[in-house]
Protein backbone atom coordinates (compact mmCIF):
# COMPACT_ATOMS: atom_id res chain seq x y z
CA UNK A 1 0.00 0.00 0.00
CA UNK A 2 1.23 3.48 -0.93
CA UNK A 3 -0.26 6.72 0.30
CA UNK A 4 -0.20 9.76 -1.99
CA UNK A 5 1.03 12.55 0.29
CA UNK A 6 0.10 15.95 -1.19
CA UNK A 7 3.68 17.17 -0.48
CA UNK A 8 5.79 14.08 -1.08
CA UNK A 9 3.86 12.06 -3.66
CA UNK A 10 3.30 8.28 -3.47
CA UNK A 11 5.16 6.97 -0.42
CA UNK A 12 5.27 3.47 1.11
CA UNK A 13 3.06 2.59 4.06
CA UNK A 14 6.02 2.12 6.40
CA UNK A 15 6.60 5.91 6.41
CA UNK A 16 3.16 6.56 7.88
CA UNK A 17 1.49 6.22 11.28
CA UNK A 18 -2.22 5.53 11.50
CA UNK A 19 -4.38 8.09 13.27
CA UNK A 20 -7.78 6.40 13.13
CA UNK A 21 -11.29 7.30 12.04
CA UNK A 22 -11.42 10.93 10.87
CA UNK A 23 -15.19 11.14 10.72
CA UNK A 24 -15.49 11.66 14.47
CA UNK A 25 -15.72 15.27 15.63
CA UNK A 26 -14.94 16.25 19.19
CA UNK A 27 -18.05 17.77 20.86
CA UNK A 28 -18.09 21.45 19.91
CA UNK A 29 -18.89 22.61 23.39
CA UNK A 30 -17.00 20.22 25.71
CA UNK A 31 -18.41 21.70 28.95
CA UNK A 32 -21.99 21.33 27.80
CA UNK A 33 -21.75 18.07 25.85
CA UNK A 34 -23.89 15.24 27.26
CA UNK A 35 -22.31 11.96 28.43
CA UNK A 36 -23.94 10.28 25.40
CA UNK A 37 -22.12 12.65 23.04
CA UNK A 38 -18.82 11.83 24.75
CA UNK A 39 -19.44 8.07 24.57
CA UNK A 40 -20.21 8.42 20.90
CA UNK A 41 -17.07 10.46 20.22
CA UNK A 42 -14.65 8.39 22.30
CA UNK A 43 -15.94 4.85 21.73
CA UNK A 44 -18.49 4.31 18.95
CA UNK A 45 -17.29 3.71 15.40
CA UNK A 46 -19.08 3.00 12.11
CA UNK A 47 -16.28 0.62 11.08
CA UNK A 48 -17.46 0.35 7.45
CA UNK A 49 -16.48 -2.32 4.94
CA UNK A 50 -15.89 0.16 2.14
CA UNK A 51 -14.85 3.80 2.05
CA UNK A 52 -13.33 4.97 5.33
CA UNK A 53 -12.04 8.46 6.04
CA UNK A 54 -9.04 8.31 8.33
CA UNK A 55 -6.02 10.22 9.60
CA UNK A 56 -2.47 9.28 8.66
CA UNK A 57 0.66 10.99 9.92
CA UNK A 58 3.55 11.13 7.45
CA UNK A 59 5.83 10.52 10.43
CA UNK A 60 8.73 9.25 8.33
CA UNK A 61 8.42 12.04 5.78
CA UNK A 62 7.18 15.62 5.83
CA UNK A 63 5.38 15.03 9.17
CA UNK A 64 2.07 16.38 7.87
CA UNK A 65 -1.22 14.95 9.11
CA UNK A 66 -3.30 13.72 6.18
CA UNK A 67 -6.93 12.86 5.76
CA UNK A 68 -7.22 9.82 3.52
CA UNK A 69 -10.26 8.08 2.07
CA UNK A 70 -9.48 4.38 1.66
CA UNK A 71 -11.58 1.33 0.85
CA UNK A 72 -11.12 -1.05 3.79
CA UNK A 73 -11.70 -4.09 1.54
CA UNK A 74 -9.16 -3.31 -1.20
CA UNK A 75 -7.01 -0.53 0.37
CA UNK A 76 -7.67 1.56 -2.72
CA UNK A 77 -7.17 5.24 -1.87
CA UNK A 78 -9.57 7.67 -3.54
CA UNK A 79 -8.55 10.88 -1.78
CA UNK A 80 -5.64 12.20 0.31
CA UNK A 81 -5.55 15.81 1.50
CA UNK A 82 -3.87 17.73 4.29
CA UNK A 83 -5.85 17.59 7.52
CA UNK A 84 -6.18 21.18 8.56
CA UNK A 85 -8.64 23.07 10.70
CA UNK A 86 -11.29 24.90 8.69
CA UNK A 87 -13.02 28.14 9.52
CA UNK A 88 -15.95 27.03 11.67
CA UNK A 89 -13.93 24.37 13.52
CA UNK A 90 -14.38 21.20 11.47
CA UNK A 91 -11.47 19.44 9.79
CA UNK A 92 -11.59 19.04 6.04
CA UNK B 1 -21.47 -42.63 16.88
CA UNK B 2 -19.17 -42.61 19.90
CA UNK B 3 -15.48 -42.52 19.05
CA UNK B 4 -13.42 -45.10 20.94
CA UNK B 5 -10.49 -47.45 20.51
CA UNK B 6 -13.03 -50.08 19.40
CA UNK B 7 -14.47 -47.80 16.69
CA UNK B 8 -11.00 -47.07 15.34
CA UNK B 9 -10.11 -50.75 15.16
CA UNK B 10 -13.45 -51.66 13.53
CA UNK B 11 -13.12 -48.91 10.91
CA UNK B 12 -9.46 -49.67 10.26
CA UNK B 13 -10.44 -53.27 9.54
CA UNK B 14 -13.01 -52.12 6.97
CA UNK B 15 -10.69 -49.66 5.23
CA UNK B 16 -12.10 -46.52 6.88
CA UNK B 17 -15.01 -46.56 4.43
CA UNK B 18 -17.83 -46.58 6.96
CA UNK B 19 -17.18 -43.59 9.21
CA UNK B 20 -20.49 -41.71 9.40
CA UNK B 21 -20.66 -37.97 8.64
CA UNK B 22 -19.86 -35.94 11.73
CA UNK B 23 -22.91 -33.70 11.41
CA UNK B 24 -26.05 -33.49 9.26
CA UNK B 25 -26.65 -30.97 6.49
CA UNK B 26 -30.26 -29.96 7.19
CA UNK B 27 -32.41 -27.52 5.24
CA UNK B 28 -33.31 -24.50 7.37
CA UNK B 29 -36.70 -24.80 9.08
CA UNK B 30 -39.22 -21.93 9.03
CA UNK B 31 -38.78 -21.20 12.73
CA UNK B 32 -36.52 -21.91 15.68
CA UNK B 33 -36.50 -21.00 19.35
CA UNK B 34 -32.96 -19.66 19.00
CA UNK B 35 -30.97 -18.62 15.95
CA UNK B 36 -27.22 -18.04 16.28
CA UNK B 37 -25.66 -15.89 13.57
CA UNK B 38 -22.12 -17.09 12.84
CA UNK B 39 -20.73 -20.63 12.84
CA UNK B 40 -17.25 -19.90 14.10
CA UNK B 41 -15.81 -21.41 17.26
CA UNK B 42 -17.86 -19.20 19.55
CA UNK B 43 -21.18 -19.74 17.73
CA UNK B 44 -20.75 -23.51 17.71
CA UNK B 45 -19.65 -23.59 21.35
CA UNK B 46 -22.68 -21.49 22.29
CA UNK B 47 -25.01 -23.92 20.50
CA UNK B 48 -23.36 -26.87 22.19
CA UNK B 49 -23.63 -25.42 25.69
CA UNK B 50 -27.22 -24.22 25.11
CA UNK B 51 -28.06 -27.88 24.52
CA UNK B 52 -25.75 -29.44 27.07
CA UNK B 53 -26.20 -27.03 29.99
CA UNK B 54 -29.70 -25.69 29.41
CA UNK B 55 -31.50 -28.47 27.53
CA UNK B 56 -32.39 -26.13 24.62
CA UNK B 57 -32.14 -27.83 21.24
CA UNK B 58 -34.54 -26.14 18.82
CA UNK B 59 -31.60 -24.07 17.58
CA UNK B 60 -30.04 -23.16 14.24
CA UNK B 61 -26.48 -21.96 13.70
CA UNK B 62 -26.41 -19.93 10.47
CA UNK B 63 -22.99 -19.67 8.82
CA UNK B 64 -22.48 -17.55 5.73
CA UNK B 65 -19.56 -19.58 4.40
CA UNK B 66 -18.30 -23.04 5.28
CA UNK B 67 -17.79 -24.11 8.84
CA UNK B 68 -14.39 -22.98 10.06
CA UNK B 69 -13.70 -20.38 7.34
CA UNK B 70 -13.31 -17.57 9.85
CA UNK B 71 -10.86 -16.89 12.64
CA UNK B 72 -11.46 -20.26 14.27
CA UNK B 73 -9.45 -21.74 11.39
CA UNK B 74 -6.99 -18.85 11.06
CA UNK B 75 -5.48 -18.39 14.51
CA UNK B 76 -2.13 -19.27 16.06
CA UNK B 77 -3.80 -21.87 18.36
CA UNK B 78 -2.38 -20.50 21.61
CA UNK B 79 -4.32 -20.93 24.87
CA UNK B 80 -3.40 -19.47 28.26
CA UNK B 81 -5.08 -17.57 31.07
CA UNK B 82 -2.36 -15.17 32.26
CA UNK B 83 -4.45 -12.00 32.20
CA UNK B 84 -3.84 -9.20 34.69
CA UNK B 85 -7.30 -7.65 35.12
CA UNK B 86 -9.37 -9.77 37.56
CA UNK B 87 -12.42 -9.82 35.25
CA UNK B 88 -10.33 -11.33 32.45
CA UNK B 89 -8.26 -13.52 34.73
CA UNK B 90 -11.27 -15.39 36.15
CA UNK B 91 -12.97 -15.67 32.76
CA UNK B 92 -9.95 -17.04 30.90
CA UNK B 93 -9.09 -19.36 33.78
CA UNK B 94 -12.59 -20.83 33.54
CA UNK B 95 -11.94 -21.26 29.82
CA UNK B 96 -8.65 -23.05 30.43
CA UNK B 97 -10.38 -25.39 32.91
CA UNK B 98 -13.01 -26.16 30.25
CA UNK B 99 -10.24 -26.85 27.70
CA UNK B 100 -8.71 -29.30 30.15
CA UNK B 101 -11.86 -31.46 30.07
CA UNK B 102 -13.08 -30.68 26.57
CA UNK B 103 -11.86 -33.70 24.57
CA UNK B 104 -13.54 -36.05 27.05
CA UNK B 105 -16.69 -33.93 27.22
CA UNK B 106 -17.04 -33.77 23.43
CA UNK B 107 -15.76 -37.31 22.80
CA UNK B 108 -13.54 -35.59 20.23
CA UNK B 109 -9.80 -35.06 20.47
CA UNK B 110 -9.16 -31.32 20.31
CA UNK B 111 -5.48 -32.08 20.92
CA UNK B 112 -4.93 -29.79 23.88
CA UNK B 113 -1.20 -29.74 24.53
CA UNK B 114 -0.29 -28.04 27.82
CA UNK B 115 3.29 -27.47 26.84
CA UNK B 116 3.52 -24.16 28.73
CA UNK B 117 3.22 -20.57 27.56
CA UNK B 118 6.27 -18.39 28.17
CA UNK B 119 6.49 -14.61 27.85
CA UNK B 120 10.08 -13.43 27.72
CA UNK B 121 11.28 -10.06 29.09
CA UNK B 122 14.32 -8.02 28.14
CA UNK B 123 14.52 -5.04 30.51
CA UNK B 124 14.32 -4.55 34.28
CA UNK B 125 11.08 -2.59 33.81
CA UNK B 126 9.56 -5.45 31.83
CA UNK B 127 10.70 -7.85 34.54
CA UNK B 128 8.96 -5.75 37.22
CA UNK B 129 5.77 -5.77 35.15
CA UNK B 130 6.01 -9.53 34.63
CA UNK B 131 6.51 -10.14 38.36
CA UNK B 132 3.55 -7.93 39.17
CA UNK B 133 1.44 -9.88 36.70
CA UNK B 134 2.71 -13.21 38.03
CA UNK B 135 1.80 -12.24 41.59
CA UNK B 136 -1.64 -11.04 40.50
CA UNK B 137 -2.20 -14.32 38.69
CA UNK B 138 -1.22 -16.40 41.69
CA UNK B 139 -3.55 -14.38 43.91
CA UNK B 140 -6.29 -15.24 41.41
CA UNK B 141 -5.40 -18.92 41.59
CA UNK B 142 -3.70 -19.04 38.19
CA UNK B 143 -0.30 -20.69 37.77
CA UNK B 144 2.75 -18.53 37.04
CA UNK B 145 6.46 -19.30 37.36
CA UNK B 146 9.29 -16.77 37.09
CA UNK B 147 12.32 -17.89 35.10
CA UNK B 148 15.76 -16.31 34.88
CA UNK B 149 17.87 -16.31 31.71
CA UNK B 150 19.21 -19.80 32.41
CA UNK B 151 15.66 -21.04 32.98
CA UNK B 152 14.53 -19.67 29.62
CA UNK B 153 17.55 -21.18 27.88
CA UNK B 154 16.84 -24.58 29.43
CA UNK B 155 13.15 -24.50 28.49
CA UNK B 156 13.61 -23.22 24.93
CA UNK B 157 17.22 -23.57 23.72
CA UNK B 158 16.27 -22.14 20.32
CA UNK B 159 15.83 -18.67 21.84
CA UNK B 160 18.96 -16.53 21.60
CA UNK B 161 19.82 -16.05 25.30
CA UNK B 162 23.35 -14.77 24.70
CA UNK B 163 24.39 -11.36 26.09
CA UNK B 164 25.04 -10.20 22.53
CA UNK B 165 21.46 -10.83 21.38
CA UNK B 166 19.75 -7.83 19.79
CA UNK B 167 17.42 -7.82 22.83
CA UNK B 168 19.20 -9.79 25.58
CA UNK B 169 16.82 -12.08 27.50
CA UNK B 170 16.60 -11.30 31.23
CA UNK B 171 14.08 -14.05 31.97
CA UNK B 172 10.46 -14.94 31.45
CA UNK B 173 7.10 -15.64 33.04
CA UNK B 174 5.84 -19.14 32.37
CA UNK B 175 2.30 -20.40 32.66
CA UNK B 176 2.89 -24.17 32.76
CA UNK B 177 -0.80 -24.97 32.03
CA UNK B 178 -0.84 -22.82 28.88
CA UNK B 179 -0.25 -24.39 25.49
CA UNK B 180 -1.96 -24.98 22.20
CA UNK B 181 -5.08 -26.67 20.82
CA UNK B 182 -5.84 -27.97 17.32
CA UNK B 183 -8.12 -25.12 16.16
CA UNK B 184 -10.06 -26.91 13.38
CA UNK B 185 -10.82 -29.79 15.72
CA UNK B 186 -12.44 -27.31 18.11
CA UNK B 187 -14.89 -26.18 15.43
CA UNK B 188 -15.55 -29.74 14.30
CA UNK B 189 -15.88 -31.10 17.84
CA UNK B 190 -18.37 -28.44 18.94
CA UNK B 191 -20.29 -28.80 15.65
CA UNK B 192 -20.55 -32.56 16.05
CA UNK B 193 -21.54 -32.19 19.71
CA UNK B 194 -24.23 -29.60 18.98
CA UNK B 195 -25.57 -31.60 16.02
CA UNK B 196 -25.83 -34.73 18.16
CA UNK B 197 -28.13 -32.78 20.49
CA UNK B 198 -30.34 -31.84 17.51
CA UNK B 199 -28.98 -28.38 16.67
CA UNK B 200 -29.24 -27.56 12.94
CA UNK B 201 -25.93 -26.31 11.55
CA UNK B 202 -26.67 -24.53 8.28
CA UNK B 203 -23.72 -23.55 6.12
CA UNK B 204 -23.75 -21.15 3.16
CA UNK B 205 -26.57 -19.21 4.78
CA UNK B 206 -25.78 -15.52 5.20
CA UNK B 207 -27.86 -13.37 7.50
CA UNK B 208 -28.77 -10.20 5.60
CA UNK B 209 -31.15 -8.53 8.04
CA UNK B 210 -33.16 -8.80 11.23
CA UNK B 211 -36.89 -8.78 11.66
CA UNK B 212 -37.58 -6.44 14.56
CA UNK B 213 -41.09 -5.45 15.66
CA UNK B 214 -41.70 -3.04 18.54
CA UNK B 215 -38.16 -3.38 19.90
CA UNK B 216 -38.36 -7.17 19.89
CA UNK B 217 -36.55 -9.48 17.52
CA UNK B 218 -38.79 -11.86 15.53
CA UNK B 219 -36.29 -13.52 13.25
CA UNK B 220 -33.69 -13.06 10.57
CA UNK B 221 -33.58 -12.59 6.80
CA UNK B 222 -31.05 -14.83 5.11
CA UNK B 223 -29.73 -15.72 1.69
CA UNK B 224 -31.90 -18.86 2.04
CA UNK B 225 -35.14 -17.12 3.06
CA UNK B 226 -36.52 -15.71 6.28
CA UNK B 227 -36.33 -17.67 9.48
CA UNK B 228 -38.41 -16.83 12.53
CA UNK B 229 -36.84 -16.99 15.96
CA UNK B 230 -37.79 -16.13 19.53
CA UNK B 231 -34.21 -15.26 20.37
CA UNK B 232 -31.25 -14.37 18.17
CA UNK B 233 -27.58 -14.33 19.15
CA UNK B 234 -25.02 -12.48 17.03
CA UNK B 235 -21.54 -14.04 17.17
CA UNK B 236 -19.70 -13.07 13.98
CA UNK B 237 -16.24 -11.92 15.19
CA UNK B 238 -14.63 -9.63 12.56
CA UNK B 239 -17.97 -8.73 10.98
CA UNK B 240 -19.58 -7.60 14.24
CA UNK B 241 -20.06 -3.97 13.22
CA UNK B 242 -21.64 -4.89 9.86
CA UNK B 243 -24.08 -7.42 11.29
CA UNK B 244 -24.75 -5.25 14.36
CA UNK B 245 -25.62 -2.35 12.09
CA UNK B 246 -28.38 -4.42 10.45
CA UNK B 247 -30.04 -4.48 13.88
CA UNK B 248 -29.34 -0.81 14.58
CA UNK B 249 -26.48 -1.48 17.03
CA UNK B 250 -23.57 0.96 17.18
CA UNK B 251 -20.53 -0.73 18.63
CA UNK B 252 -17.19 0.29 20.15
CA UNK B 253 -15.38 -1.95 17.65
CA UNK B 254 -12.97 -1.61 14.73
CA UNK B 255 -12.00 -4.46 12.39
CA UNK B 256 -8.25 -5.03 11.99
CA UNK B 257 -6.28 -7.71 10.19
CA UNK B 258 -3.77 -9.98 11.93
CA UNK B 259 -1.42 -12.13 9.88
CA UNK B 260 -0.29 -15.65 10.66
CA UNK B 261 2.64 -17.58 9.18
CA UNK B 262 3.72 -21.22 8.87
CA UNK B 263 7.17 -22.46 7.87
CA UNK B 264 8.11 -25.72 6.24
CA UNK B 265 8.07 -28.67 8.67
CA UNK B 266 11.24 -29.35 10.63
CA UNK B 267 12.24 -31.70 13.44
CA UNK B 268 11.16 -30.73 16.97
CA UNK B 269 12.91 -27.50 17.97
CA UNK B 270 10.41 -25.82 20.28
CA UNK B 271 8.23 -27.75 22.74
CA UNK B 272 6.62 -24.79 24.43
CA UNK B 273 4.74 -21.66 23.33
CA UNK B 274 6.92 -18.54 23.49
CA UNK B 275 6.29 -14.82 23.10
CA UNK B 276 9.01 -12.30 22.40
CA UNK B 277 9.11 -9.32 24.77
CA UNK B 278 10.58 -6.70 22.44
CA UNK B 279 7.84 -6.82 19.81
CA UNK B 280 4.55 -8.60 19.17
CA UNK B 281 5.67 -12.08 18.20
CA UNK B 282 4.36 -15.45 19.41
CA UNK B 283 5.42 -18.83 18.12
CA UNK B 284 4.49 -22.48 18.53
CA UNK B 285 5.59 -25.62 16.69
CA UNK B 286 2.73 -27.63 15.24
CA UNK B 287 2.48 -31.41 15.48
CA UNK B 288 3.38 -31.59 11.79
CA UNK B 289 6.60 -29.71 12.53
CA UNK B 290 5.85 -26.30 11.01
CA UNK B 291 6.61 -23.23 13.08
CA UNK B 292 3.38 -21.25 13.42
CA UNK B 293 3.68 -17.60 14.42
CA UNK B 294 2.05 -14.20 14.32
CA UNK B 295 3.16 -10.62 14.81
CA UNK B 296 1.28 -7.41 15.40
CA UNK B 297 -1.89 -6.12 13.74
CA UNK B 298 -1.38 -4.36 10.42
CA UNK B 299 -2.53 -1.30 12.35
CA UNK B 300 -5.41 0.20 10.37
CA UNK B 301 -9.07 -0.70 9.79
CA UNK B 302 -9.28 -3.58 7.34
CA UNK B 303 -11.75 -6.11 5.98
CA UNK B 304 -9.20 -7.63 3.60
CA UNK B 305 -8.30 -11.13 4.77
CA UNK B 306 -4.70 -10.58 3.75
CA UNK B 307 -1.96 -8.42 5.14
CA UNK B 308 0.70 -5.97 4.09
CA UNK B 309 4.38 -6.57 3.44
CA UNK B 310 5.67 -4.11 6.06
CA UNK B 311 4.33 -6.40 8.78
CA UNK B 312 5.76 -9.47 7.07
CA UNK B 313 9.16 -7.80 7.25
CA UNK B 314 8.71 -6.83 10.92
CA UNK B 315 7.63 -10.33 11.84
CA UNK B 316 10.59 -11.86 10.01
CA UNK B 317 12.93 -9.46 11.83
CA UNK B 318 11.42 -10.41 15.20
CA UNK B 319 11.68 -14.09 14.37
CA UNK B 320 15.32 -13.91 13.42
CA UNK B 321 16.44 -11.78 16.35
CA UNK B 322 14.51 -13.96 18.82
CA UNK B 323 15.29 -17.39 17.34
CA UNK B 324 18.22 -16.95 14.93
CA UNK B 325 17.98 -20.62 13.88
CA UNK B 326 14.84 -19.63 11.91
CA UNK B 327 16.76 -17.47 9.46
CA UNK B 328 17.07 -20.15 6.78
CA UNK B 329 13.56 -21.57 7.05
CA UNK B 330 11.16 -21.03 4.18
CA UNK B 331 7.64 -19.81 4.73
CA UNK B 332 5.07 -22.28 3.51
CA UNK B 333 1.88 -20.30 3.98
CA UNK B 334 0.74 -16.94 5.24
CA UNK B 335 -2.76 -15.51 5.68
CA UNK B 336 -4.79 -12.89 7.52
CA UNK B 337 -7.89 -12.88 9.69
CA UNK B 338 -10.19 -9.99 10.55
CA UNK B 339 -10.31 -9.30 14.27
CA UNK B 340 -13.05 -7.40 16.06
CA UNK B 341 -10.89 -5.04 18.15
CA UNK B 342 -12.74 -3.27 20.96
CA UNK B 343 -11.97 0.14 22.39
CA UNK B 344 -10.66 -1.35 25.66
CA UNK B 345 -9.26 -4.61 24.27
CA UNK B 346 -11.72 -6.79 26.21
CA UNK B 347 -14.68 -8.75 24.84
CA UNK B 348 -18.40 -8.00 24.85
CA UNK B 349 -21.10 -10.53 25.83
CA UNK B 350 -24.31 -8.64 26.27
CA UNK B 351 -28.02 -8.04 25.88
CA UNK B 352 -28.91 -5.31 23.40
CA UNK B 353 -31.61 -2.61 23.33
CA UNK B 354 -33.61 -4.99 21.10
CA UNK B 355 -35.46 -7.56 23.23
CA UNK B 356 -34.46 -11.13 22.49
CA UNK B 357 -31.35 -10.03 20.60
CA UNK B 358 -27.95 -10.77 22.10
CA UNK B 359 -24.45 -9.84 21.04
CA UNK B 360 -21.12 -11.64 21.51
CA UNK B 361 -17.97 -10.17 19.95
CA UNK B 362 -14.98 -7.94 20.36
CA UNK B 363 -12.61 -10.86 20.95
CA UNK B 364 -9.67 -9.01 19.48
CA UNK B 365 -6.89 -11.42 18.56
CA UNK B 366 -7.21 -13.39 21.80
CA UNK B 367 -10.54 -15.06 21.38
CA UNK B 368 -9.50 -18.58 20.46
CA UNK B 369 -8.50 -19.41 24.03
CA UNK B 370 -11.85 -17.99 25.13
CA UNK B 371 -13.94 -20.28 22.90
CA UNK B 372 -15.34 -22.68 25.54
CA UNK B 373 -15.97 -19.99 28.19
CA UNK B 374 -17.47 -17.66 25.61
CA UNK B 375 -19.93 -20.36 24.55
CA UNK B 376 -20.60 -21.33 28.16
CA UNK B 377 -21.42 -17.80 29.35
CA UNK B 378 -23.21 -16.67 26.16
CA UNK B 379 -25.43 -19.76 26.36
CA UNK B 380 -26.24 -18.79 29.96
CA UNK B 381 -27.13 -15.24 28.92
CA UNK B 382 -29.34 -16.37 26.03
CA UNK B 383 -31.06 -19.09 28.07
CA UNK B 384 -31.70 -17.02 31.20
CA UNK B 385 -31.71 -13.46 29.95
CA UNK B 386 -29.18 -12.55 32.64
CA UNK B 387 -25.38 -12.45 32.34
CA UNK B 388 -23.31 -15.31 33.72
CA UNK B 389 -21.39 -14.13 36.83
CA UNK B 390 -18.07 -14.78 35.05
CA UNK B 391 -19.04 -12.48 32.18
CA UNK B 392 -21.04 -9.85 34.02
CA UNK B 393 -18.29 -7.27 33.44
CA UNK B 394 -18.40 -7.79 29.67
CA UNK B 395 -21.63 -5.85 29.05
CA UNK B 396 -21.87 -3.10 26.47
CA UNK B 397 -22.82 -0.64 29.24
CA UNK B 398 -19.24 -0.50 30.48
CA UNK B 399 -18.40 2.04 27.80
CA UNK B 400 -21.04 4.35 29.28
CA UNK B 401 -20.30 3.76 32.95
CA UNK B 402 -16.54 4.02 32.45
CA UNK B 403 -15.87 0.54 33.88
CA UNK B 404 -13.74 -0.47 30.91
CA UNK B 405 -11.31 -3.38 31.21
CA UNK B 406 -8.07 -2.32 29.60
CA UNK B 407 -5.23 -4.87 29.98
CA UNK B 408 -2.69 -2.84 28.04
CA UNK B 409 -3.63 0.56 29.45
CA UNK B 410 -3.39 2.17 26.02
CA UNK B 411 -6.75 3.92 25.94
CA UNK B 412 -9.49 3.76 23.30
CA UNK B 413 -7.20 2.90 20.37
CA UNK B 414 -8.30 -0.51 19.08
CA UNK B 415 -5.17 -1.03 16.98
CA UNK B 416 -2.91 -0.84 20.04
CA UNK B 417 -4.32 -3.58 22.30
C1 LIG C 1 -3.97 -14.61 12.66
C2 LIG C 1 -4.75 -14.77 13.93
C3 LIG C 1 -4.13 -15.37 15.02
C4 LIG C 1 -4.81 -15.55 16.22
N1 LIG C 1 -4.18 -16.20 17.23
C5 LIG C 1 -4.85 -16.45 18.40
C6 LIG C 1 -4.22 -17.20 19.44
O1 LIG C 1 -3.10 -17.70 19.30
N2 LIG C 1 -4.90 -17.38 20.60
C7 LIG C 1 -6.16 -16.87 20.77
O2 LIG C 1 -6.71 -17.04 21.86
N3 LIG C 1 -6.81 -16.19 19.78
C8 LIG C 1 -6.18 -15.98 18.60
N4 LIG C 1 -6.82 -15.30 17.57
C9 LIG C 1 -8.20 -14.81 17.78
C10 LIG C 1 -9.29 -15.85 17.55
O3 LIG C 1 -9.02 -16.59 16.39
C11 LIG C 1 -10.67 -15.14 17.42
O4 LIG C 1 -10.84 -14.22 18.47
C12 LIG C 1 -11.84 -16.12 17.48
O5 LIG C 1 -11.63 -17.23 16.64
C13 LIG C 1 -13.13 -15.40 17.10
O6 LIG C 1 -14.30 -16.14 17.34
P1 LIG C 1 -14.94 -17.19 16.28
O7 LIG C 1 -14.16 -18.43 16.32
O8 LIG C 1 -16.35 -17.33 16.60
O9 LIG C 1 -14.73 -16.39 14.91
P2 LIG C 1 -14.94 -16.85 13.40
O10 LIG C 1 -14.41 -18.21 13.17
O11 LIG C 1 -14.42 -15.75 12.55
O12 LIG C 1 -16.53 -16.94 13.31
C14 LIG C 1 -17.40 -15.92 12.88
C15 LIG C 1 -18.26 -16.52 11.79
O13 LIG C 1 -19.34 -15.66 11.48
C16 LIG C 1 -19.63 -15.82 10.12
N5 LIG C 1 -20.43 -14.68 9.65
C17 LIG C 1 -20.06 -13.39 9.49
N6 LIG C 1 -21.07 -12.64 9.01
C18 LIG C 1 -22.13 -13.48 8.88
C19 LIG C 1 -23.47 -13.29 8.44
N7 LIG C 1 -23.92 -12.10 8.03
N8 LIG C 1 -24.29 -14.38 8.42
C20 LIG C 1 -23.85 -15.60 8.82
N9 LIG C 1 -22.59 -15.82 9.25
C21 LIG C 1 -21.74 -14.78 9.28
C22 LIG C 1 -18.26 -15.90 9.48
O14 LIG C 1 -18.31 -16.48 8.19
C23 LIG C 1 -17.49 -16.73 10.49
O15 LIG C 1 -17.47 -18.10 10.18
C24 LIG C 1 -6.16 -15.09 16.35
C25 LIG C 1 -6.78 -14.49 15.25
C26 LIG C 1 -6.10 -14.35 14.04
C27 LIG C 1 -6.81 -13.72 12.87
ZN1 LIG D 1 4.59 13.90 3.17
Amino acid sequence: MRIPCPWCGDRPLSEFTYGGDASKARPKNPEKASPEEWVDYVYLRDNPAGKHTEYWHHSGGCRSWLMVTRDTRSHEISRAVLAKPQPGGATS
Amino acid sequence: MRYSLGSIIRNAATGHKHWPKQWREPEPKKAYDIVLVGGGGHGLATAYYLARNHGLTNIAVLEKGYLGNGNIGRNTTIVRSNYLCPENSQFYEHSLKLWEGLSRDLNYNVMLSQRGALVVFHTPAQRDAAIRRGNALRLNGVDAVLLDTAGVKKLAPAIDCSPTARFPVLGGMLQPRGGSVRHDAVAWGFARGADAHGVDIIQNCEVTGFRIEKDRVRGVETSRGSIAAKKVGIVVAGRSSLVGQMAGLRLPIESHVLQCFVTEAIKPVLDTVVSFGAAHFSIVQSDKGGLVFNGDLDGYNSYAQRGNMAVVENVAASAVSFMPCMSRLRLLRHWGGINDMTMDGSPIITKTPVKGLFFNGGWCYGGFKATPASGWTYAHLIANGEPHPLASSYLLERFETGLVINESGTGPLPGTH
